[in-house]
């Protein structure tokens, strides 16, 4: 699962919902890996207004990855500034650090927990759980 | 025809023969591939977005969303997140090596993402299922009721979500539409092929505010074969209170039609339908 979809994800429980400890969900026992994509820097403009950047570092600071900057890009930070005009814009390196802790960095096993109930989620090759037994739905 | 959704559960139904077999039949692949182009040509994505695939299954239309701008997908590639009840189903997917986000999750039991995570949503031959309901403890009311109000909140405003589905009959092609105008979608119901055995449903969904212009019929203005069926109540074209129980203009249409039912009515005069001057 990337990081992109945790910077998204919830607690699915109902009662959770209202309260803003269910986000983000934090990843306990993680195992992460790379899957290399290829960079899309028109999905990287459109999604960055859309992130929630405090919640971001703290999710990579619980993987234990290295810390974010303290704000975020602004989108004209994700062109290269290098590229002549006329031509197709180009990547900068902060897009092109971005696209991988946001896309390419996969958490593949462990567990999400829920800050708010202490719900479990289990993470298998990928695919997390969110099957509620009924009588928490 | 037999409707799988009789049968059993989807979780028991698509178990890893019934998937693999799903999957792998190319005639299944064509009109699943066929719907969802068809449902993207419904969404009308102008750049790469971030896409909801409700019972994404083995991944089928989510190797459509992926794919580039080149190879037939509008404004692609998108990136996805699918979700999907069947365990054996995710694991075909998982084998494909799809590029989206895979979820273990029962649509009926809501949409576990923050609100405004998604530019649109689509879903191919799923929420039939959402029909039904396995234990006595849920209503197929009250599943629709909770994926659509999370449908909802999960999309950004101004997204739109495209639902096709193969309704068991009328009865439930409303039940459906109902639950998302419900839950606060502006939904219209499209037809392809009616009145066949392959016609196919979908359900146009979208979210107030943003860039949209108007409401559903906003969507399918200008599209071949579409007729626009507007039940609205035109309010606009009436002008407010003109025939207001009570006012003179409808005080001179009641006085007409007594008169025409052969009655005595009073002559009308300035003073009908006039306020009394207040006495004291």
């Amino acid at each position: 699962m990337k990081l992109l979809t945790l910077n998204f994800l919830t607690c699915a429980i109902k009662t959770c919902k209202s309260t803003p400890a269910s986000f983000p969900l934090h990843p306990r026992d993680a195992e992460l890996e790379i899957a290399e994509t290829d960079l899309n820097l028109a999905f990287l403009k459109s999604i960055l207004a859309r992130l929630l950047w405090p919640e971001l570092r703290t999710i990579c600071s619980e993987f234990g990855l290295p810390t974010l900057p303290e704000s975020r890009p602004e989108p004209a930070d994700l062109v290269d500034p290098d590229s002549s005009e006329g031509e197709e814009e180009s990547p900068s390196q902060t897009a092109r650090d971005l696209h991988r802790v946001l896309l390419e960095t996969c958490m593949r096993e462990g567990k999400l927990v829920c800050g708010n109930c202490g719900h479990e989620y289990a993470v298998k090759e990928g695919v997390a759980n969110f099957l509620l037994p009924a009588h928490l739905v | 025809m037999s409707r799988p959704e009789d049968l059993l559960p989807p979780d028991l139904f698509y178990n890893d023969s019934e998937s693999r077999k799903y999957t792998t039949s190319s005639r299944i692949q064509k009109i699943q591939s066929d719907m969802t182009h068809r449902a993207l040509s419904l969404l009308n994505l102008t750049h790469p977005s971030m896409i909801l695939d409700v019972g994404c299954g083995s991944g089928l239309s989510g190797e459509i969303l992926s794919q580039s701008e080149e190879e037939g997908t509008p404004a692609g590639p998108h990136v996805w997140i699918g979700f999907d009840i069947s365990s054996s189903m995710l694991g075909v997917a998982l084998e494909k090596e799809v590029e989206g986000d895979l979820f273990l999750a029962d649509a009926g039991q809501g949409v576990p993402f923050r609100a405004g995570t998604f530019d649109a949503a689509i879903s191919i031959s799923a929420i039939q299922w959402l029909c039904n309901a396995e234990s006595s403890d849920e209503s197929p009311a009250g599943r629709l009721s909770r994926f659509f109000n999370g449908l909802y909140a999960s999309l950004r405003r101004g997204g739109r979500a495209v639902c096709q589905f193969y309704p068991k009959n009328d009865e439930q092609k409303k039940m459906v539409s109902q639950a998302a105008v419900k839950a606060g979608f502006g939904a219209g119901l499209l037809e392809d092929d009616p009145g066949t055995k392959n016609a196919k449903t979908y359900l146009v969904l979208t979210v107030g505010g943003g860039e949209l212009d108007g409401d559903i019929t906003g969507v399918v203005k200008g599209m071949d074969g579409v007729d626009v069926m507007d039940h609205r109540r035109r309010t606009k074209d009436r002008k407010r209170g003109e025939d207001r129980k009570g006012s003179k203009a409808w005080i001179v249409r009641k006085k007409e039609q007594m008169e025409k039912k052969g009655k005595v009515v009073k002559a009308t005069s300035k003073y009908t339908g006039r306020k009394r001057r207040i006495a004291f």
